[in-house]
């Protein structure tokens, strides 16, 4: 407080929207990633619909034509990954947590943060404007392949193409703030005391998570670039007609695509580490190697960009260089959700919300680790490459990542951003309610996938092998599940709101955690800190010998409990 | 395994069948290894009172081993894969066997179209058989296919040949298959390529050798071939726009 | 709330660099990668097309030879200004930003001259695949120049009342990480022919 001019009250405008207080701009990504996962998860409905009901009356839709079926597809996956998992993951986390967690009052530079989600807000709109235009939204996959998406007669759809690349450039210049400044932030405004190794998990992944979309999203952006124009001033990038090669689209994205894998992954196992450390009462299984296979991992993110394209027309002896750098980068993955579950050896687990959440994203991302080994050894690529199997795959990862690590995160976090907890009962109904469906959506569709189905069809009616009654009764299976599942995050809403006002009270460090953000009040006032803290040790001190509590929070010194072991 | 799910058709149908196997066996054991080994610790170590928690670290020698060992195996299993991965994407992608019989395969928006030798077994010639959507060939026959696209880029897949191949605009890329089980069989365009992707299906038909010259000797006379002409690209299009237009209504 | 009010976390050093310093190196090393990818787009692509040399014989050679020399005369002002910002002489820190903003100009002037002259001889972005990197390239880096100038006058506005002196040296960086990727496009566009 003694640090900061005491301000008349501000108006709404500046305190919800125009504020450089990194805790309200963490609400502003929240709550701008949860609407959009609210329009992600329509589509996901109106288009398994489809593949339950072909071609019949989708309620609260209409028809699905092949068109709109495109473009659903496409919107579903750029808006999960681009708007939800990266705003909520890194954006919304990552504000909220690395001042309070690395002990000061703000970012580093809390301007940029503002701009970084204004430009964000902007790029929303620009991607909702695309819904409005003449055509429609862009419906040529995420992946945004050339010569279709650089060409209006092609796609048909050239003012949405043209949005939607200007939206996830936007986008990316929104990220590109604020992950420098994460970074920075990190680097230079720990709280004295607070060594490279006493960081948390989440802090060091959500940064790391930043500096890997830095390093990979240049590309993409200069080719957003050629390929705007390629839409716009008819160059010839990727128009092999005229020089250009369609090749060089597919490796810039790839080359961005596959880091930004592990840029939402690194968080949510970030968040994972903290709720097992915390709910286990144990000190991470080996910190440092967890840190240590990180880096590796992220090394390694970078060389396996190809495997996506194996088929793609490519030399087929990079695929032998490929193949063997994807199945390395599961040799640091392994090891660290073998590090995760070594974690709960000799804890005292307590089965909370939060804990089920981070339990069951390491259950279900192991189901996603080990299919990705039969995609990502080539032999059996060329037959699964864009089938369902590799959809039932990332979404086995994706779905942990971005749903189920999230909802650890938000159940974890939820009494410090408020100051209430949640509703217990109905935080584990949802979380069985969750769970459950997922796997019910998804298992069958790693059936189908192995059964030949290709990915984007709108139907299968003009397949005989992909049009028997066996498949479509799988797929209709796995649409049922998706209906089950959405109905069940009604339970989380009613259970968010509900518990902000009546929600009981939740005290500074309701769940005995190490970390410096609950040694602040909840919700922590602007500022965070009443006295800066300093801080001597690591972040995941439970079950000390000697210690009067189980635990030790970092800010506490030595001489207070008396133990040898910092 | 694989085949349980769908027809092999192809030579090459099981090398990737059983390496599909392979992975599915050992990845299977690893990940029912570790899922127990979880949910064994879940249900071993929940809070009960009066036990108080140990402090490890994860650097003790004799706690490392349980996490090393399994890694080096895991590590063994991951070349145990990759090894075979290899020999087969080489045998199928990187060496191609002498073809008895080439095909042209042209992807367009949004309809396969196929191009083989007449009777007079040479390519480019008048009576080479030009065919929209269907493609008829020769059982136990190594065919190469030469791959090309007139616009976007497609991806030519006979899932029951477990082939899958991208066809790039202004390039020619090749690749065999030799059927080996008489049939008729599911083309699929499996890369994005406008808003007709869902129905650009073909078929393919192997025959033998006995059917197939006499398909050949029917459809080559002139008069046939000329019927079977590719349309322009811009009809198939409009065929494509006009099937749509149905399913909108 | 206040813009003179700097969070405790922007004072912090714990890597032993000044935040502002830090951030700006973040921002170039971003920079980097996107001129990297882009570079190197061109460079594969002009490997696999001998024939653009004949495109490329077409530029202006004396035009990027006399912008490298505009952009490094400019450049050594930054260097002074960043010098007189040590010396806390913010007058004088400011005069010499806004002659390195002038540099910026003359060479946005000159570009834009020399872009007439290719434009009326018929070369435009869509002639071609040459063209349209030489466009791009030149296009991003200029706008980069554009965008350098506008904040560099800001800040020499604040340094010339003595204020946030630390910015002229971080202006002055990004001013270097502009220059230095001219003296990359400068070889690649005019004098491989």
């Amino acid at each position: 407080m003694s640090t900061h001019v005491e301000h008349a009250e501000p108006g709404i405008f500046r305190k919800y929207f125009w504020s450089t207080d990194h805790k309200m701009i963490a609400m502003q990504y929240l709550f701008t990633g949860m609407a959009m996962a609210l329009i992600g998860g329509y589509f996901a409905y109106v288009f398994r619909m489809q593949l339950g009901f072909p071609n019949q009356y989708v309620p609260g839709y209409g028809i699905v034509t092949p068109g709109r079926y495109n473009a659903l597809v496409t919107m579903h996956g750029s808006i999960m990954i681009f708007w939800v998992a990266m705003p909520v993951l890194i954006a919304a986390f990552g504000n909220f947590l690395i001042p309070l967690m690395v002990g000061c009052d703000d970012m580093a530079f809390p301007r940029i943060n503002r701009l970084s989600y204004q430009i964000f807000l902007l790029s929303v709109l620009v991607l909702l404007s695309s819904f409005l235009v003449k055509g429609g939204p862009f419906g040529g996959a995420w992946t945004a392949y050339p010569p279709l998406s650089a060409v209006g007669s092609y796609n048909l759809t050239p003012a949405g193409a043209t949005l939607w690349l200007v939206a996830v450039a936007l986008e990316f210049v929104a990220f590109l703030l604020g992950g420098i400044n994460f970074t920075v932030t990190t680097m230079n405004s720990r709280a004295p005391g607070m060594k490279m190794y006493d960081i948390p998990l989440v802090i060091w992944m959500i940064v790391l998570a930043s500096i890997i979309f830095m390093c990979s999203a240049g590309p993409l952006i200069a080719g957003a670039v050629m390929l705007l124009f390629d839409q716009t001033m008819s160059t010839g990038f990727f128009d092999p007609t005229r020089g250009g090669d369609p090749l060089l689209w597919q490796h810039l994205f790839w080359f961005f695509g596959h880091p930004e894998v592990y840029v939402v992954l690194l968080p949510a196992m970030g968040i994972v580490a903290e709720i097992i450390a915390v709910f286990a009462r144990k000190k991470i299984f080996g910190y440092k190697t967890v840190l240590y296979t990180t880096w590796a991992v992220g090394f390694l993110s970078f060389v396996v960009w190809a495997h996506h394209q194996f088929v793609a027309g490519i030399d087929p002896r990079m695929a032998n260089i490929f193949s063997i750098t994807t199945l390395l980068i599961s040799v640091p993955i392994t090891e660290m959700v073998f590090l995760y579950i070594a974690t709960l050896y000799g804890g005292s687990i307590h089965l909370d919300t939060p804990m089920l959440w981070a339990l069951g994203f390491i259950a279900e991302f192991m189901v996603g680790g080990v299919t990705g080994i039969f995609l990502g050894s080539s032999g059996t690529d060329i037959y699964l490459h864009d089938t369902y199997f590799v959809i039932a795959h990332f979404h086995y990862t994706f779905v942990p990542i971005a749903i189920i690590a999230v909802y650890g995160g938000l159940t974890f976090w939820y009494p410090k951003m408020f100051g209430r907890m949640l509703n217990e009962t109905l935080g584990k109904i949802h979380f069985w309610g969750t769970v459950i469906p997922f796997n019910v959506i998804f298992i069958p569709l790693f059936i189908t996938g192995t059964a030949g189905d290709q990915r984007r069809v709108y139907s299968y009616a003009l397949f005989a092998e992909q049009s028997r009654p066996a498949l479509q009764h799988l797929r209709l299976t796995s649409t049922i599940a998706l209906l089950v599942m959405l109905s069940f995050q009604l339970i989380f809403i009613f259970n968010f709101f509900w518990s902000l006002r009546n929600g009981k009270s939740a005290g500074a460090n309701p769940w005995r955690s190490a970390t410096l953000e609950w040694t602040v009040p909840s919700p922590p006032p602007h500022g965070n800190f009443a006295v800066m803290p300093t801080v001597y040790r690591g972040p995941y001190e439970y079950g000390l010998p000697g210690g009067a509590d189980d635990y030790v929070p970092q800010n506490v010194p030595d001489q207070a409990f008396g133990d040898q072991n910092s | 395994m694989l085949e349980r799910y769908l027809t092999a058709a192809s030579t090459y149908a099981h090398w990737i069948d059983y390496q599909f196997l392979l992975i599915a066996v050992l990845v299977g054991f690893w990940l029912i290894v570790a899922e127990g080994m979880m949910f064994w610790l879940i249900f071993k170590f929940r809070a009960r009172d009066g036990r108080a928690t140990q402090y490890i670290t994860g650097e003790e020698t004799h706690l490392k081993r349980w996490i090393t060992i399994p890694h080096i195996l895991v590590i063994l299993c991951d070349i145990v894969i990759i090894v075979p991965a290899i020999l087969v994407w080489y045998n199928i992608k990187q060496v191609m066997p002498p073809a008895d019989e080439t095909v042209r395969v042209i992807g367009q928006q949004w309809a396969w179209s196929f191009q083989q030798a007449g009777p007079d077994g040479v390519m480019d010639t008048a009576d080479d058989i030009r065919t929209v959507g269907e493609l008829h060939v020769k059982v136990n026959t190594t065919y190469h296919f030469e791959l090309m696209s007139r616009d976007v880029v497609h991806s030519f897949a006979v899932p029951s040949f477990r082939l899958k191949q991208d066809a790039l605009p202004g390039r020619t890329i090749s690749g065999w298959f030799r059927p080996n089980r008489v049939g008729s069989y599911d083309i699929q365009c499996t890369q994005m390529c406008g808003i007709g992707h869902g129905l650009m299906a073909g078929r393919i038909i192997v025959e033998t050798p006995q059917d197939h010259a006499a398909w050949l000797l029917h459809n080559s006379t002139p008069a046939v071939a000329g019927q079977q002409a590719l349309p322009s690209p811009s009809t198939v299009g409009m065929d494509g726009l006009a099937t749509m237009a149905e399913v909108r209504r | 709330m206040s813009a003179s009010a700097k969070p405790i976390a922007n004072a912090r050093s714990g890597t032993g660099i000044p935040s502002a310093r830090l951030i700006t190196w973040w921002v170039i090393a971003s920079e980097i990668v996107i001129f990297g990818g882009l570079l190197a787009s061109y460079i594969m692509h002009r490997v696999a097309h001998p024939e653009w040399a004949e495109s490329a014989s077409h530029t202006l050679t004396w035009a990027g030879a006399l912008n490298t020399f505009i952009l490094l005369t400019s450049s050594l002002c930054a260097v002074l200004a960043h010098q007189a910002a040590d010396s806390h002489d913010g007058p004088k820190a400011a005069k010499l930003l806004r002659l390195t903003a002038l540099g910026g100009l003359i060479f946005l002037c000159v570009k834009g001259y020399e872009w007439t002259l290719d434009i009326r001889e018929g070369f435009v972005l869509s002639s071609g695949g040459f063209w349209s990197f030489y466009y791009t390239l030149a296009g991003l880096h200029g706008l980069h120049v554009l965008a350098g100038m506008i904040i560099m006058l800001i800040v020499a506005a604040d340094a010339a009342k003595n204020e946030e002196l630390q910015r002229v040296e971080c202006i002055g960086l990004y001013w270097h990480f502009v220059d230095i990727v001219w003296i990359f496009l400068f070889p690649l566009l005019y004098i491989a022919k």
